[in-house]
């Protein structure tokens, strides 16, 4: 960048650039989070079969993140995990956004009692430590995949219901939803037009962001022991696993499976972050 | 004492992401000020009179730059030497009890102002006691939080502040806004005594009313320049000499009540001629091919190629 | 500070305890009935074979199970309020004491970690504030998040390859050298056995508090009030001494009481990792093997540990914040 050229010619030129590394970022988050839902149908299930006679190999060019005791390769196991994980997370988030949805609109529009009860109930949430109000729920209904998706779709709706209640409330309070009230405008009117375009990006931002959460929740849940059943190669199994091997100093079982569980969560964070950049009309111009 | 001139302040600013922009918010401003006397500086909003102090004392945000000259005591007021002087040889009365340490008791803040001009720690203490005595405020003042005080109370807590740093020039940044009259009038009365004990006081305001009580000059600033300086007395005897003085002193209730038309140009787009030419009842084509420069006319300052008439 | 507000403070307080303990009460006896598991079966166990339908009867009878719901729920809630939380079927124990005696050691590793993160965590936010936009920020901002989305378990896994299997500096289990008695496990071995948890434990912790004191010192430095410090002649240095850390100590306080909900979820899977008798490792035991009366006992548990904090949190701001102590109203 040349400081001779005149800032008014310069400006378009990095508006765009900005906003064009922002969709680059999302897509390339969108790809790699793709890559591994959709690597288990490349790779196939090969990896997972015990060869006894490479065990235990250490990361190699054949092998990126080892092969483990029965010899089977790592890499294909962690992005069977990670597949697994990640699709247990987005159903669960997915479910858990659609409640707070609910909960945050019927809490913003209908006000009183509805209200009042809500911010209760999303008290009393807040009250416990996740961890242990996701133990307690996977636990009464039985533990295993469904236990998980159940525990976490029911304990992560709370603060983006509060989110989106607050932006209800805001909304409705604004002048042009006033107006359209003395215009005599129906509420269901008043809701696909005034509503809906404030609260669906939020909506859309919030549910990304809890991709995050979820994933490392059900991760968790799944180390414990309380989530996914150990025969599945869940990424929290796999490292539960490694635990046992630790002491004979086989470091890459557990380092590799983690270090792909935590750039999934960071691409999720990423691309939470690029797409409230974009959509929030305060920074979107930028 | 001192004297500016020519001072401009520029804001590198990034607006919306990455896109750089230049706004220049001063342009060729000039004042001098002189031990003994009150200048008041007014000027609507906008004007750059807040920056002004600011830059005096060398407190402006990083992405500014200063240009021009601003001599203190016949030396140049380099970024080190704001540095050395600022709270010491020049102090700062700000605008409201909001520019107090919320947490923190007012008597401590005043008493960390006089240990930082190298008091220790007891003479600080008694500076702050005679300081407050003077300003008849209780003594229990000193233990009370910026919250509990009054307004009229925390005017003179912020004026004890510049008096217990002994400095020689004084700028009080919109002293009177939002107070009770007899306060203003009180308020008004202590920076008076602050120059008739030999310091230089500049009082920066947008109230005429409040700035004709107690100054000797008046600097009338615009659109971030300065368009005119003229004695006080000048105001009551008709001797303006900018037209935009002289609409600012017609506004006032007690004259012809008449606001002043139009707005004052926003830094992002200033004519290129003279910046009151578009509001201006004397605007000629001479006006508007470039900006005229400050010059005397009739023992005042006057930035108007149609001043003498 | 007046009586009169605190008292009227705490009976506040109180009140909202029994409502919420009562909510909690409601969530976890609504869970437990309508889940799948049945609590007779939960209770025998592995005796379940040995015993005939008409004796599951006579048990199923005796616990009242055949009552309505809400019968059920206030005898097991009168229960609860009486103290009689029931018999840990892993330890075989009353709950209550398996309760109080896995949180006392949980206690050490909690306390420590708490300190620490909240000490360093001020310490990070504050240099991150203060050298706002250089590398120093940069660098704090990036290990902070990075910090904060990743796995809790997974840090403390490479904590422990890292320093008990790599370097074999710490020990790689427990809270004590296996096969010494509880009475004679000495100070330093205790220490030593602590260290690591604690730490793991407190990295966790530290990203928020850091990533929050940097923005309220960001916004403390950007205030009239340091603009009029620094015309005062003031140094970084003294503006941090005299007004930064004055400004930034009671949110940051605020929040460290309310991160024991955080801190509390971090012991479970820590100690997990480290295998570390404490409660949080309790905890996942009673999952696993079904042990409703301590699992129960424990969401009890947690949650006044929580609202502890939480209140705590609230009080600090009575007891430190003169505008509050004094004045009566919140700070704005």
């Amino acid at each position: 960048m040349t400081t001779l050229a005149p800032p008014q010619i310069r400006a378009p030129k990095q508006r765009s650039n900005r906003r064009q590394q922002t969709l680059w970022t999302i897509g390339l988050c969108v790809l790699f989070l793709a890559a591994i839902i959709l690597s288990t149908w490349f790779i196939g299930d090969a990896g997972l079969n015990p060869v006894l006679a490479q065990r235990n190999q250490p990361p190699s060019l054949a092998h990126p993140f080892g092969t483990d005791w029965l010899g089977r390769d790592m890499l294909t196991r962690s992005l069977h995990g990670m597949s697994l994980s990640l699709r247990v997370g987005l159903l669960a988030a997915t479910i858990s956004a659609l409640i707070a949805a609910l909960l945050g609109l019927a809490a913003g529009t209908l006000g009183g009692w509805v209200d009042a009860l809500i911010c209760w109930i999303i008290d009393v949430c807040f009250s416990l430590p996740h961890l242990v109000l996701l133990i307690l729920i996977a636990f009464a209904v039985g533990g295993g995949t469904r236990g998980v998706i159940i525990a976490v779709a029911l304990t992560h709706w709370p603060s983006l219901a509060r989110v989106i209640r607050a932006e209800v409330l805001q909304v409705n309070s604004s002048d042009y939803v006033q107006l359209s009230h003395r215009l005599g405008r129906s509420p269901a009117w008043i809701a696909r037009h005034h509503m809906v375009p404030h609260v669906i990006p939020q909506l859309l931002v919030g549910l990304i962001l809890l991709f995050p959460h979820a994933i490392l929740h059900e991760a968790a849940l799944s180390f414990i022991g309380i989530g996914i059943s150990p025969h599945l190669p869940a990424i929290g199994i796999i490292l539960a696993e490694s635990m046992r091997h630790l002491s004979t100093g086989y470091w890459w079982l557990g380092v590799m499976p983690g270090v792909l569980l935590l750039l999934s969560v960071k691409a999720f964070d990423w691309l939470g972050e690029n797409l409230r950049a974009l959509l929030d009309p305060r920074t979107s111009q930028g | 004492m001192l004297s500016v001139s020519n001072l401009s302040v520029t804001f590198s600013q990034y607006e919306q992401g990455l896109r750089r922009k230049q706004l220049t918010v001063i342009t060729d401003l000039d004042l001098e000020v002189k031990a003994g006397e009150v200048v008041a500086v007014v000027g609507a909003s906008g004007s750059g009179k807040s920056l002004l102090a600011h830059a005096i004392l060398g407190i402006l945000p990083e992405n500014a730059t200063v240009g021009g000259t601003m001599l203190f005591q016949g030396q140049p007021l380099t970024p080190g030497r704001c540095q050395q002087l600022r709270g010491k040889a020049i102090a700062l009365v700000p605008q409201s009890v909001g520019y107090l340490d919320p947490l923190m008791r007012v008597g401590q803040q005043v008493q960390r102002v006089a240990q930082l001009n190298g008091l220790p720690r007891s003479a600080a203490q008694t500076a702050v006691k005679r300081t407050f005595q003077r300003y008849d405020l209780p003594p229990q003042a000193a233990r009370c939080y910026p919250f509990q005080v009054s307004g009229g109370m925390a005017r003179r807590v912020l004026v004890s502040t510049a008096v217990v740093s002994q400095a020689e020039l004084v700028i009080a940044d919109e002293p009177t806004p939002g107070l009770h009259p007899d306060v203003v009038v009180e308020t008004l009365n202590h920076l008076r005594e602050l120059a008739q004990e030999g310091r230089g006081v500049i009082l920066i305001t947008h109230d005429i009313e409040a700035a004709l009580m107690v100054a000797d000059r008046v600097a009338v600033f615009y659109a971030g320049t300065t368009a005119e300086i003229a004695s006080a007395q000048d105001f009551a005897t008709g001797n303006l000499r900018h037209p935009y003085t002289q609409a600012l002193w017609r506004s006032l209730p007690q004259n012809d009540f008449i606001p002043v038309p139009g707005n004052q140009p926003s830094p992002e787009a200033l004519p290129v001629g003279c910046l009151f030419s578009d509001r201006c009842p004397w605007m000629t084509e001479a006006c508007l091919p470039e900006r005229p420069a400050l010059r005397a006319v009739r023992g005042g300052l006057v930035r108007c190629i149609h001043a003498d008439r | 500070m007046q009586l009169k507000p605190i008292l009227l403070f705490f009976s506040y307080k109180l009140v909202r305890l029994a409502l919420l303990l009562v909510a909690v009460a409601v969530l976890t006896f609504g869970l437990m009935s309508l889940s799948p598991i049945d609590p007779v079966r939960a209770y025998v166990g592995a005796d379940m074979l040995q015993i005939s339908a008409a004796q599951r009867e006579l048990i199923a009878e005796r616990w009242g199970l055949d009552q309505p719901m809400i019968v059920r729920f206030w005898d097991w809630f009168g229960q609860i309020v009486q103290g009689n939380w029931g018999t840990s079927m892993v330890f075989n124990q009353p709950v209550l004491q398996v309760i109080g005696q896995r949180f006392l050691v949980s206690l050490q590793l909690l306390a420590i970690a708490w300190l620490l993160s909240g000490l360093l965590g001020l310490v990070l936010g504050v240099l991150a504030g203060a050298f706002e936009g250089t590398w120093i920020d940069r660098g704090i901002r990036l290990y902070a998040y990075t910090l904060a989305s990743s796995p809790t378990f997974w840090v403390a896994l490479l904590l422990l390859i890292f320093f008990s299997v790599s370097l074999r500096l710490t020990p790689i289990c427990c809270a004590a050298p296996p096969g010494v008695l509880a009475q004679n496990v000495t100070f330093w071995q205790h220490l030593h056995h602590l260290l690591l948890p604690a730490l793991t434990l407190s990295i966790i912790g530290i990203a928020s508090i850091a990533l929050h004191t940097r923005q309220k010192l960001i916004d403390v430095l950007h205030s009239d009030y340091v603009l009029f410090a620094r015309a005062q002649g003031e140094s970084l240095w003294g503006i941090l001494q005299h007004h930064g850390l004055r400004n930034i100590l009671l949110p940051a306080l605020t929040l460290q009481f309310a991160s024991l909900s955080e801190l509390f979820g971090g012991s479970v899977l820590v100690e997990q990792v480290f295998a570390y008798p404490g409660l949080g490792q309790a905890t996942v035991q009673a999952a696993l093997r079904s042990d409703v009366p301590l699992l129960v006992g424990i969401v009890f548990f947690s949650a006044l540990f929580v609202y502890t904090g939480n209140t705590l949190a609230d009080l600090s701001y009575q007891v430190i914040d003169p505008r509050i102590r004094i004045g009566g109203r919140r700070a704005a």
